[in-house]
């Protein structure tokens, strides 16, 4: 019962999180080598592998759906929407949840990080020369101290308008 | 139960026993039972708003609760003895009656839809000059509010009907002997997890005579086809889309919406539509819907190794078929289909419809499959699967945004075992599949001009030949019927041949492993064109039969145009330009033949107004190599032009109703994308006027309609013409 108020208390806090001037958080994921970011109070939850019914006829990016503690989930594999390869089988790898207007979508990623809370300073936005895909998804970029983070905008990443015709 | 306030009901029950037990003395439950009493419409007076979002919000939580009960208890099935056994069962009960309870929470009194009719029918009994008594029993049926609002709309309708189209006026009611004041009855009750919804009326009935009339009239069936259908077939009509008998369109009714908008409203939630009619007594429909839509129950079946659930409520039946069963999968073109009880179903595979990669059960499908017999409106189909396990009663829920327009899914849910699992929607998958001129969809679009007619019938010749449905041939391709004498049969070249009239005939067989008997006789099919004769030989000549020849099943096997159902039986319509090139490889006079392996096959529209010629030409074009797509009309061949197809050569008739030949050479030539293609005339009428007017209007050639060697000739010489100038 607990975790089916979870949505609505995240809704509330949804509204601010960009608002937020000084710090940051973001949870990281890798993806192909990759440092990907979103913000924290986006997320719900943060799964290891799940069993995943696929769904015929869906487009390629929609891995299935899942069952999150009698939630369905639909699970995105967010490699092919950055349009990489698929995950080799023999990784399991790990998702993210997060909820999108009350429907609630799980992130394949390879793995999953830590939460890190970054300062303004060090954000940037996307450079000019970056693929158009991924362009699209993300908000900007995170100087980290050695790498580089993506920061994902989960909208963005869930509009399948867009997915359709890429 | 339908109890009005199921509340009051529940309370003062556990109080009296207890207060029975424990007081003892009668005094002590006399007080208890006043004291109920005085509860009960303390409760009834107490009623709070609530949202409604607050209420579905409930509904999916305890819907979630439900499926965790399932868990627990499929968890608990598989362990002996367990010490959550006696705390489960209690929870198990808990959940339950707080199901119970929930759903009652949303249930609302059918009377809440109900309370504008008698308004309604008073101000129709005004305008109409009616006398109307509307009678309304049960209104405190209670069912689900979603259900209620989607059903709404369909009983004023309905309720509409009855008093226009139903109900008689005065004078004409007592002339037949009835009271002046025509009765509307709506009566609502329970029925074994439906809710069952009857709108009477003492009218006149449903006058079959004019649904007849309307039903030629609008080209749904013919006359002969209405004279084979009972009654009850034939009231079916108004449920079709653009059906009404209303003489004149009044404010009222008559616009040509209704029934079918009420039919699909009701299919929409799950439900169905009777109706009975008494000429001259009434009429009465009779509607059947779910109490709930929450909750439905399932058939769990496997494709492919994945689960889908289907809705029970659309299945009929379940068929197993197998190789060493009584049933089995026969396929025609590749086109599985099933016989079943003197019908022919057709067969929709899963696994193909759904694109599903089979990795474990490829072979396993050719042994055994199960076939989920389906009915969607009055299209019967089977869906063919892997394996069906059982029913569940499961929680419908919507599938992610994402996904709504795969429309072969209306849903999704949660089995018991916690995996998710994709609800399959069977109007979804009819409208996917159902092309293939079943259903009513189909009738619209080309085959509505072939059942207008009555000329339209073809006579078609049946015979059986080798293994299989009896086969049919038009007639009017027959020559003759001849009985060979097998011992005249000799052999030209490893052929058979037979001298006929003077003349060598070779002999064909449909099947081409047939070997040719030494002595008897045999059944032959003389087909005859100019001075060459070709002879088909058939087992048995069954019949000749009038009838329409709607191929319903195209066929890949060559030598066969498709299956049709003739007399009644699914039979198979030869192709017999296939046989006709088999004796002569140039009866076509063409040699396109070899050519068109290599070749990209040519395209050719052909455009005619008349069925039969558009049956003929089409066999015959796509024998002799051409990519043949027929068309009714100009206007239809233009809409072709604008929806960007292209061809290679246009075929038209000259005489069309609407648009002739002429203008609609005209039109393609004058500034259309087409005006390059090159056309031929198609016509009755080939004197030398028309060819020279033919050729100012655009056609590049102008054949004689009945001479299909010049047509095939023309063809190949103005493809050439065009090549050669490109």
């Amino acid at each position: 019962m607990s975790n089916a108020k979870l949505p609505s208390t995240v809704r509330k806090s949804k509204g601010d999180d960009l608002v937020v001037s000084g710090n940051q958080d973001y949870v990281t994921m890798t993806i192909a080598d990759q440092m990907f970011g979103i913000p924290v109070l986006q997320v719900q939850d943060v799964l290891g592998h799940q069993r995943i019914t696929r769904i015929p006829l869906a487009p390629p990016e929609v891995a299935g759906s899942l069952n999150l503690r009698g939630r369905i989930v639909t699970a995105i594999d967010v490699r092919l929407r950055l349009g990489l390869t698929g995950r080799p089988k023999d990784k399991p790898g790990m998702s993210i949840v997060v909820d999108l207007r009350g429907e609630l979508y799980s992130l394949m990623v390879d793995s999953v990080g830590e939460v890190l809370s970054l300062t303004k300073e060090d954000f940037e936005r996307n450079p000019a020369t970056l693929d158009p895909r991924w362009r699209e998804v993300s908000t900007g970029i995170y100087r980290l101290n050695g790498q580089l983070m993506v920061v994902l905008d989960v909208p963005r990443l869930l509009n399948f308008t867009t997915i359709e015709t890429a | 139960m339908p109890d009005a306030e199921p509340a009051a009901a529940k309370v003062p029950a556990p109080v009296a026993p207890m207060a029975g037990a424990s007081g003892g003395g009668n005094a002590g439950a006399a007080d208890a039972g006043a004291e109920a009493a005085t509860k009960e419409s303390a409760v009834a007076a107490q009623t709070i708003r609530v949202n409604v979002d607050l209420l579905e919000n409930l509904m999916t939580m305890v819907s979630e609760l439900v499926l965790t009960r399932n868990q627990l208890l499929q968890i608990l099935r598989s362990q002996k003895e367990s010490e959550f056994a006696a705390p489960l069962q209690r929870l198990n009960h808990v959940t339950s009656e707080l199901q119970e309870g929930v759903m009652k929470t949303r249930m609302q009194p059918i009377g809440n839809a109900w309370a504008k009719l008698p308004r309604l029918v008073r101000d129709l009994a005004h305008e109409l000059n009616k006398k109307i008594d509307l009678q309304m029993l049960g209104a405190d049926t209670e069912l689900d509010r979603q259900v209620l609002e989607l059903i709404k709309d369909p009983l004023t309708h309905m309720v509409r009907n009855s008093a226009d189209h139903g109900l008689e006026i005065p004078a004409e009611r007592v002339k037949a002997g009835k009271t002046e004041t025509g009765r509307i009855t709506l009566n609502a009750y329970h029925e074994g997890g439906h809710i069952i919804i009857e709108i009477q009326d003492d009218g006149k009935g449903l006058a079959i005579d004019r649904i007849k009339q309307k039903a030629i009239q609008n080209g749904m069936a013919s006359e002969g086809e209405l004279a084979s259908m009972t009654d009850q077939q034939i009231i079916q009509f108004i449920m079709k889309p653009g059906f009404s008998t209303a003489a004149k369109v009044t404010n009222v009714s008559g616009r040509g919406v209704g029934m079918d908008v009420v039919k699909t409203n009701i299919e929409k939630i799950g439900g169905t539509i009777e109706i009975k009619s008494a000429q001259g007594k009434g009429s009465t429909f009779v509607i059947k819907i779910p109490l709930t839509l929450a909750i439905v129950s399932a058939l769990i079946v496997e494709c492919a190794g994945e689960r889908f659930a289907i809705p029970q409520i659309s299945v009929v039946e379940l068929v197993r078929a197998a190789a060493d069963s009584e049933h089995t999968i026969e396929r025609l073109k590749g086109t599985p289909v099933l016989r079943l009880r003197n019908r022919l179903l057709p067969l929709v595979s899963l696994q193909q419809l759904l694109r599903l990669d089979d990795s474990e059960g490829a072979k396993k499908t050719e042994e055994e499959t199960f076939i989920v017999v389906t009915q969607v409106g009055t299209y019967t189909f089977g869906i063919m699967v892997d394996r069906v396990f059982d029913t569940e009663e499961i929680v419908v829920k919507p599938v992610a945004p994402i996904l709504r327009h795969i429309e072969m899914f209306s849903g999704n849910t949660i089995l018991g075992d916690g995996s998710v699992i994709m609800i399959l929607d069977p109007n979804g998958i009819a409208s996917a599949t159902g092309e293939m001129a079943m259903g009513e969809a189909a009738g619209k679009e080309t085959t509505a001009v072939q059942t207008q007619r009555q000329e339209d019938k073809m006579a078609l010749l049946l015979f059986r030949a080798g293994e299989g449905a009896p086969k049919a041939v038009p007639l009017s391709l027959v020559a003759r019927l001849e009985d060979v004498d097998l011992a005249t049969v000799e052999l030209s070249n490893g052929l058979p041949v037979v001298q006929y009239r003077g003349k060598l005939m070779p002999l064909v067989p449909i099947d081409p492993n047939f070997v040719v008997a030494n002595e008897g006789r045999q059944p032959v099919l003389v087909f005859a064109d100019g001075d060459r004769s070709m002879g088909l030989i058939v087992d048995e000549i069954v019949d000749i039969v009038e009838e329409k020849l709607n191929v319903q099943l195209a066929a890949e096997r060559p030598g066969l145009m498709g299956s049709a159902i003739i007399a009644g039986k699914a039979t198979e319509v030869i192709d017999a330009g296939f046989f006709l090139t088999q004796a002569y490889k140039d009866w076509f006079g063409s040699s396109t033949q070899e050519g068109f392996e290599e070749e990209k096959l040519q395209r050719v529209l052909l455009v005619d107004d008349s069925p039969f010629f558009r049956n003929l030409l089409t066999p015959l074009l796509s024998v002799a190599g051409y990519d043949v797509t027929a068309v009714e009309n100009a206007g239809d061949a233009l809409a072709l032009c604008e929806a960007g197809e292209d061809f290679d050569v246009i075929v038209s008739d000259i005489e069309m109703p609407g648009m002739s030949g002429f203008d609609f050479a005209e039109a393609v030539r004058h500034g259309s994308r087409w005006q390059r293609v090159p056309m031929v005339a198609l016509s009755s009428h080939a004197s030398a006027r028309d060819l020279d007017r033919g050729r100012i209007a655009g056609f590049n050639d102008y054949v004689a309609k009945f001479d299909r060697d010049a047509l095939l000739f023309a063809l190949q010489q103005t493809l050439t013409d065009q090549k050669g100038a490109a």
